[in-house]
């Protein structure tokens, strides 16, 4: 099988980043263990959201809208399923399944390995995945919610700074070409 | 080597999870005391068409009844129409049976209050039959113990005097024609003129000197002279005044209807008959208005 494949986007060659089997799924699983775990601990960094940053990740990489939307869904329902019962199924699920479609989308127009590219995406993405969770308390679930606040900004930036290093690790689970 | 999917197929995908999702939290949410959010939606969804719908079938609806369904009406219509017209009928009838016994009633009322004075009652059976006189025919004759000159009342007050008599009927002078008259007199002032007929529906009272106080709306009652009626009996008021030279000109209301007799009390005797005063007299406006709304209080005892 290969390892990579190639998409032509004008003149410019983008590659779309195969993974070792199950490191996906580990990466997934471990993410929202960690998130459901770390805060008890160390409760500062509730501020990451890690579901987030691999979601983020693996869209940019895979570079397939359909793959990147079903992980996006599959992330958020689990940590959805594991935030307690406060949180209704489909949350953060609709959240990351169209975070999961629009970095799959942009990554596979973009070339995405620049640190800074990874840093100001996953900036607006957290921002957006943020803005999305508002939308969804506010219109489907009629529950006040503020639109933006000075923590969303440190939340984006602290996230926009781990996710670039965080994704500097995980490029070391694909395959080599 | 894996196919990428299309755009389009990515999109319809995405839309296809979203909404999955979206219905997911709408199963779970509840929302106030509204039920489940997915209720909540439904019912805002579907109402509006709801809406639309019973507008709609409403309109349709009296369009039909208002436009096709209205083939039988015409029927109906003429239907109704036939049987809105004998109810009518039957209406009439009715009150007519009933303004009958009123009458009935009245009559027999006054002869029980005045026991002590013999008087009849009779049915009007005829009226005169040309215009030059005002008379009529009762079902009462000398059988009956009618004679010539007797007085006939009814409970409003003097109808006219008796000037013929058969086996069974007799004729009766009424008090307009102008033949007709008894003698009257002013119930304030007691002054007394005779008041006769004049062919028309109204009478005169004559011999009232111009200095005589006369007001409108003033009653009018027998002073008993003529010999026919009891003293007191009403004849009428006074309808208008008009001071002449050497007597006043005196148009008189009659008191009893005698344009629609149907019942008369034929006086057997010149015994008093006794008619309640009319407070109203004492007003000459109202007494002339009400001249015949003295009519029920005679016949109570």
């Amino acid at each position: 099988m290969n390892e990579t494949y190639e998409l032509r986007a004008g003149e410019t060659h983008i590659e779309v980043h195969k993974f070792y089997p199950g490191a996906i799924l580990i990466v997934a699983a471990a993410a929202l263990v960690l998130q459901a775990s770390m805060p008890v601990y160390v409760p500062n960094l509730s501020i990451l959201d890690l579901p987030l940053l691999v979601t983020i990740y693996f869209g940019l990489s895979r570079r397939n809208p359909s793959t990147g939307l079903l992980l996006g869904t599959a992330i958020g329902l689990a940590q959805d399923a594991l935030s307690g019962p406060t949180v209704p199924l489909g949350f953060y699920g609709i959240a990351k399944t169209v975070i999961g479609f629009l970095a799959s989308s942009i990554g596979a127009k973009l070339d995405t390995e620049h640190p800074a590219a990874r840093f100001a995406l996953i900036f607006g993405f957290f921002v957006l995945h943020q803005a999305i969770l508002v939308l969804v308390r506010r219109l489907l679930l009629a529950q006040p919610e503020p639109w933006f606040n000075v923590h969303l900004a440190i939340a984006a930036g602290v996230n926009a700074v781990v996710g670039t290093v965080m994704f500097v690790g995980l490029d070391r689970l694909r395959r080599n070409s | 080597m894996v196919a990428i999917p299309s755009r389009h197929k990515s999109l319809a995908l995405l839309g296809g999870v979203l909404l999955a999702q979206v219905l997911l939290l709408a199963v779970q949410i509840k929302k106030d005391s509204r039920g489940r959010l997915i209720r909540v939606w439904a019912v805002s969804a579907a109402s509006p068409f709801e809406r639309g719908g019973a507008w709609g079938f409403g309109k349709v609806r009296g369009v039909w009844d208002h436009y096709f369904a209205l083939r039988t009406t015409s029927r109906e219509n003429e239907a109704l129409r036939v049987e809105n017209d004998a109810l009518k009928l039957t209406i009439a009838q009715l009150q007519a049976k009933a303004a009958e016994a009123d009458r009935l009633a009245a009559i027999l009322s006054f002869k029980e209050a005045h026991a002590s004075a013999p008087m009849l009652a009779a049915r009007v059976i005829a009226v005169s039959a040309g215009t030059e006189s005002r008379t009529i025919e009762i079902d009462r004759g000398e059988r009956d113990g009618v004679t010539r000159n007797m007085g006939v009342i009814t409970p409003d007050g003097a109808v006219g005097k008796v000037i013929a008599v058969y086996r069974d009927t007799s004729q009766v002078l009424l008090l307009t024609d102008k033949e007709g008259g008894a003698g009257a007199m002013l119930m304030n002032t007691r002054t007394q003129g005779p008041v006769g007929g004049t062919g028309e529906p109204t009478m005169v009272m004559k011999y009232v000197a111009t200095e005589d106080e006369v007001k409108v709306g003033e009653q009018i009652v027998t002073s008993g002279m003529d010999k026919i009626f009891p003293r007191d009996i009403p004849v009428g008021t006074v309808l208008e005044v008009k001071n002449g030279n050497p007597f006043k000109q005196i148009r008189v209301q009659p008191a009893a209807k005698l344009d629609r007799l149907e019942t008369v009390i034929v006086l057997l005797s010149q015994a008093p008959v006794d008619f309640p005063k009319d407070a109203d007299s004492q007003n000459p406006q109202t007494g002339a208005q009400n001249s015949s709304a003295t009519a029920p209080t005679a016949e109570k005892p």
